[in-house]
């Protein structure tokens, strides 16, 4: 099991749980896993194409994901998942 | 009747009451102060500013603090804004400019956003200060927080240079040194934001802390004459200043203060040890900011993942600027040349604005007559180090104390 650290502005989403336990075996996976329990996490961290949007970090054991492999990053047991928003960060639609 | 109004999604324009935060809870776009502009538009005027105070509070009706709010002050900004003949001269511009905000309190032009940023904060109640900072705005947080007589928490990297540290340390915060990079921190003090009840000037309270830096351009509309300059060169870290920059000259315009519709070119400047905006704003994908890790002396703009940066490759399209980066040893070169030609010692950030005006004056970027304005932002005492360690001075001389040693070794 890896576990999510949900951000206060997505806690609404989590019923206000701050951590949330999934099984996955990557990023992406981790990620429907989420939203499969809690619908509403994927548009909000994913944009249409599927990538990660520009202005939600997300670090995965404190290491930014954009520097490593992203969303096909492996996830394994006792990993934590954070969900950062960025300090101001924005998106050009 | 309160001038500032609420909070205002930048990107799907969801609306917020007035409080300590940053994000919007739709899309975690960045929220903005909303102003009563109705309101402004009645009360702004340049004799009003005129007769203000010679400090960035003569702008204070467009900063998001009430009149009845007591304003933190160390008299930040109204710093000069300097021809600059002989750098000019060298670069074939006949009209440049250096708006020289090392001559802050703190040295660096983060004494504006933090005056106003803790003028708010004590205004809501707030007790403690706090900020992630690759160490300028640590410095000017230390000194705001002691003159307003706030608990102050400052974050920086570990390995901050020695002198940033020194005028930080002076002010006695709690100083947290963080075994990591500024991005390490800044995702620390995010995660610390949901279990303190403190105000973290460049995260909760950035909505606010950020309109500071519109008095930088405010002051340089005032300063030429209350005329807009054709080009603007700015260092880029989040990118922060730089939209602000964008929105001042709008309401420059909006408020009647400049009488032009021309809008500058604005142009950012990165060094090239941690580029993630200029990588992007020279490929195929500018929308698309990737973050890098920072190797750079530039390191108070030393920023891998820009919260900003998108909006920054966005405006520098739009009004015909570029965003543009030096390697290392322009930075120190720049820094002399600053220097030796105007007199003006800046930081390494400053040597990166400075660097990227030389190497697009000399790539031809200009006629000659067009009005640019440089933002020096930061003192050179700040990160002295890197002139020692970098090719000497060439024009030293050590000699003993007598005339025959002085004749021997200098040649006057």
């Amino acid at each position: 099991m890896a576990q999510f650290r949900i951000p206060g502005p997505l806690r609404r989403l989590s019923d206000g749980q701050v951590t949330v336990d999934v099984e996955a075996s990557d990023l992406a996976s981790a990620i429907e896993a989420l939203d499969a329990r809690y619908p509403g996490f994927r548009d909000r961290l994913l944009d249409e194409s599927g990538e990660l949007r520009q202005f939600v970090n997300v670090y995965l054991n404190d290491e930014d994901v954009r520097l490593g492999s992203g969303l096909s990053a492996k996830v394994g047991d006792g990993d934590e998942i954070s969900i950062i928003p960025a300090v101001a960060g924005g998106v050009v639609l | 009747m309160p001038k500032v109004v609420g909070l205002r999604c930048r990107e799907c324009g969801a609306e917020y009451e007035l409080q300590a935060t940053h994000v919007c809870e739709m899309c975690f776009g960045p929220l903005d102060a909303v102003y009563d502009e109705a309101l402004l538009k009645k009360i702004v005027s340049r004799s009003r500013i005129e007769n203000g105070p010679k400090s960035m509070w003569r702008y204070r009706d467009l900063l998001p603090i009430e009149d009845s709010v007591n304003v933190v002050t160390l008299g930040e900004g109204y710093t000069p804004l300097v021809k600059a003949d002989r750098l000019g001269a060298e670069l074939g511009l006949r009209n440049l400019y250096l708006k020289n905000d090392s001559m802050n309190p703190t040295n660096s032009f983060k004494d504006r956003v933090v005056s106003v940023a803790i003028s708010w904060a004590r205004a809501h109640g707030f007790e403690t200060i706090a900020c992630a900072s690759t160490g300028n705005l640590a410095n000017a947080v230390a000194a705001y927080a002691a003159r307003a007589g706030l608990e102050c928490f400052v974050f920086i990297p570990v390995d901050l240079e020695p002198a940033k540290v020194a005028a930080i340390s002076v002010f006695d915060p709690n100083l947290v040194a963080v075994r990591g990079t500024y991005d390490d921190v800044n995702r620390l003090c995010s995660q610390l934001l949901e279990s303190t009840p403190w105000a973290f000037c460049n995260i909760n309270i950035r909505p606010f802390y950020a309109e500071g830096s519109k008095t930088l351009t405010f002051e340089t509309a005032e300063q030429l004459g209350w005329k807009l300059p054709e080009e603007i060169i700015i260092p880029i870290a989040s990118g922060c200043q730089f939209v602000r920059h964008r929105q001042a000259v709008r309401e420059l315009m909006e408020f009647g203060l400049v009488h032009s519709d021309r809008v500058p070119a604005f142009t950012g400047a990165q060094a090239l040890g941690c580029a993630p905006v200029y990588n992007a704003f020279v490929s195929d994908t500018p929308d698309r900011v990737l973050p890098v890790k920072p190797n750079t002396i530039a390191r108070s703009i030393a920023i891998g993942n820009p919260s900003d940066g998108v909006y920054v490759n966005r405006i520098a399209r739009e009004t015909g600027g570029v965003v543009e980066a030096v390697t290392e040893e322009e930075i120190v070169d720049a820094m002399r040349l600053l220097a030796r030609t105007e007199g003006i010692f800046t930081e390494t950030a400053g040597g990166v604005t400075i660097g990227v005006l030389a190497k697009l004056a000399r790539a031809g970027r200009w006629r000659g007559d067009e009005v640019v304005v440089a933002y020096v932002t930061g003192h050179g005492l700040k990160t002295a180090d890197v002139l020692a360690s970098a090719n000497g001075h060439e024009r030293r001389v050590e000699i003993d104390p007598t005339m025959k040693s002085f004749r021997e070794k200098v040649s006057i």
